[in-house]
């Protein structure tokens, strides 16, 4: 039994794990992942929003430069956008700051994910959004309009909650995504947790535990994601009676 | 400005104050002119019934009314404020039409309640959001209104789950929250089973009997001929005949308006 232990490293990997060693920089790491997660979401949302007003109601220009926009994110692999952005984010702040007088700026890289995220999710969110926007009854709509409100009072209190059912569940695979993708930052040597977990696992050898922790916290955090946003379905759904029960 | 002179030419003579006024009104989809100059005025109190066959212009008619859909030429007046429009009939001034809405209720064939509010919600929308009435006013009267068309203790129920006659009926209550000058009927029963048209044409009775201004697109003969005070036949996008239901249903003059009433019966 103790030598099934041992086989396997378990004692070390319990030591190795401790919240004071390497364990506490997995979980540092993994709260930053989830930062820039949670920041390039909400970042792809609004940016998601307006692209997909624009989308559907802007003029000629607006929609051209909407849909570069799309199709080039959606083309380009991720990790070559993230390279991209990153390195083009950082010149052009370094070139203003040098034109204003100042020195080279050190990039904080929370915001660079965020903003480098942001974007890529703002892509997917503006054509998720789009297709919710589309697929609300233009009935409401009208009744709204019919009734003497104003074009912005429309989008907030009919347009938008009715298209969160449509919403939901593309918005929570955009989810998972981004935390999923705060990985590829490893490349621009971020501390997100892929990135603390290399390190952890190269300085001790120790590949198969850090890995297996870090495997182990991106599942929990798609399971709490899965719950969470199922209680956020069944809210945006109110009001529509079930597929399953209401078959008559 | 003369007083006198104001007064003497004013509309108050005609006892009944003028509630719509439709002149020379075009409507053309692209190359499909679907109203040809259509001229109507409703006073209040009056109802006033529109038919005609499918296609001749009838919807578009009530929705250019309240700039749904927007004209190609013509003048609208409601209430005695012209709508101001553009050279090409979209209205110059977006206050002034959302002004407007507020006080032409409209009720859809296919109800177009919110989905995502209950009942209760859905008739304190516009009451609360637009007409900033306090909240606590606005659930009390829609309280009442929904009993009235026979909804209380729905109030918690979302669209969803009740009848289209239900639905209608919360439309209507939803209508009447905004104290219209005038409600818009389009084929308010042309999407209910034949059972549940009876519920919804009692509320609609019920309010002409109380002296509401209305415009009532409808394929309903007969109910027509009862609650109607002035019938127009609408065809190909022109006004074939109008008069009282008497006339236009009794004596048509036409032989298109006889040819679709002896359709319809
Ligand atoms: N948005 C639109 N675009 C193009 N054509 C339209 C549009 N709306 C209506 N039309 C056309 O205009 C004509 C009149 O339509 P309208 O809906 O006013 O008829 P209606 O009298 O209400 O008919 P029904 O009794 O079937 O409701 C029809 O030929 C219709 O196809
Ligand atoms: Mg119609």
């Amino acid at each position: 039994m103790t030598g099934l232990f041992e086989l396997l490293g378990l004692g070390a990997s319990a030591e190795l794990l401790s919240l004071s060693g390497w364990g506490g920089n997995l979980l540092r790491g993994l709260a930053n992942s989830l930062q820039i997660a949670f920041g390039a979401f909400g970042l792809g949302l609004v940016i998601g929003l307006f692209g997909a007003y624009g989308k559907l109601y802007g003029g000629k220009v607006t929609r051209d430069l909407l849909a570069i926009y799309t199709t080039v994110i959606r083309a380009v692999p991720e990790l070559v956008l993230i390279l991209i952005l990153y390195y083009v984010g950082s010149d052009i702040i370094n070139k203003i700051s040098e034109a204003m007088g100042g020195g080279r700026v050190e990039i904080n890289g929370v915001a660079a994910g965020i903003w480098v995220l942001g974007v890529v999710q703002g892509a997917y969110a503006t054509e998720v959004l789009r297709g919710a926007i589309k697929a609300v009854p233009v009935g409401q709509i009208e009744a709204a309009k019919s009734y003497g409100m104003p074009a912005f009072m429309i989008m907030r209190r009919v347009t938008i909650p009715a298209m969160m059912s449509f919403a939901v569940p593309g918005l929570a695979n955009l989810w998972l995504i981004a935390t999923k993708d705060t990985a590829l930052l490893a490349v621009v040597g971020f501390n997100e947790l892929t990135l603390e977990t290399r390190q952890a696992a190269s300085s001790t050898r120790a590949y198969f535990t850090f890995f297996l922790a870090a495997g182990f916290l991106y599942l929990m955090v798609t399971l709490c994601s899965g719950a969470v946003f199922a209680r956020v379905e069944k809210w945006a759904r109110r009001g529509q009676p079930s597929l399953k029960g209401g078959a008559r | 400005m003369d007083t006198a002179a104001a007064a003497a030419s004013s509309p108050e003579t005609d006892t009944r104050r003028e509630a719509i006024r439709v002149e020379d009104l075009h409507k053309s989809f692209g190359n499909l002119e679907v109203l040809k100059g259509v001229d109507l005025t409703a006073h209040q109190g009056d109802v006033v019934a529109i038919i005609g066959g499918s296609g001749s212009g009838k919807s578009t008619m009530l929705r250019c009314i309240n700039f749904l859909e927007t004209p190609s030429s013509g003048k609208i007046v409601i209430g005695g404020e012209e709508v101001v429009m553009r050279g090409d009939g979209s209205p110059a001034n977006q206050k002034q039409i959302e002004r407007i809405r507020t006080k032409l209720a409209m009720v859809f064939q296919q109800f177009n309640l919110w989905t995502h509010r209950t009942l209760l919600e859905n008739v304190i929308e516009v009451p609360v959001h637009v007409l900033k009435v306090p909240k606590a006013e606005a659930i009390a009267r829609a309280h009442e209104l929904l009993n009235r068309v026979g909804l209380g203790g729905k109030e918690d129920t979302y669209p969803a789950y009740l009848s289209g006659g239900q639905q209608q009926r919360a439309a209507i209550a939803r209508a009447l929250a905004v104290d219209p000058s005038a409600m818009l009927f389009d084929e308010p029963t042309s999407a209910l089973d034949p059972e549940l048209v009876g519920e919804v044409l009692t509320v609609i009775r019920d309010l002409a009997a109380e002296g509401r201004t209305m415009l009532l697109v409808t394929h309903e003969m007969k109910f027509a001929r009862e609650v109607a005070n002035h019938v127009v036949y609408l065809y190909q996008g022109r006004i074939e005949e109008q008069g009282p239901p008497a006339e236009v249903f009794g004596n048509p003059q036409s032989d298109r308006l006889k040819q679709f009433l002896s359709s319809v019966a």
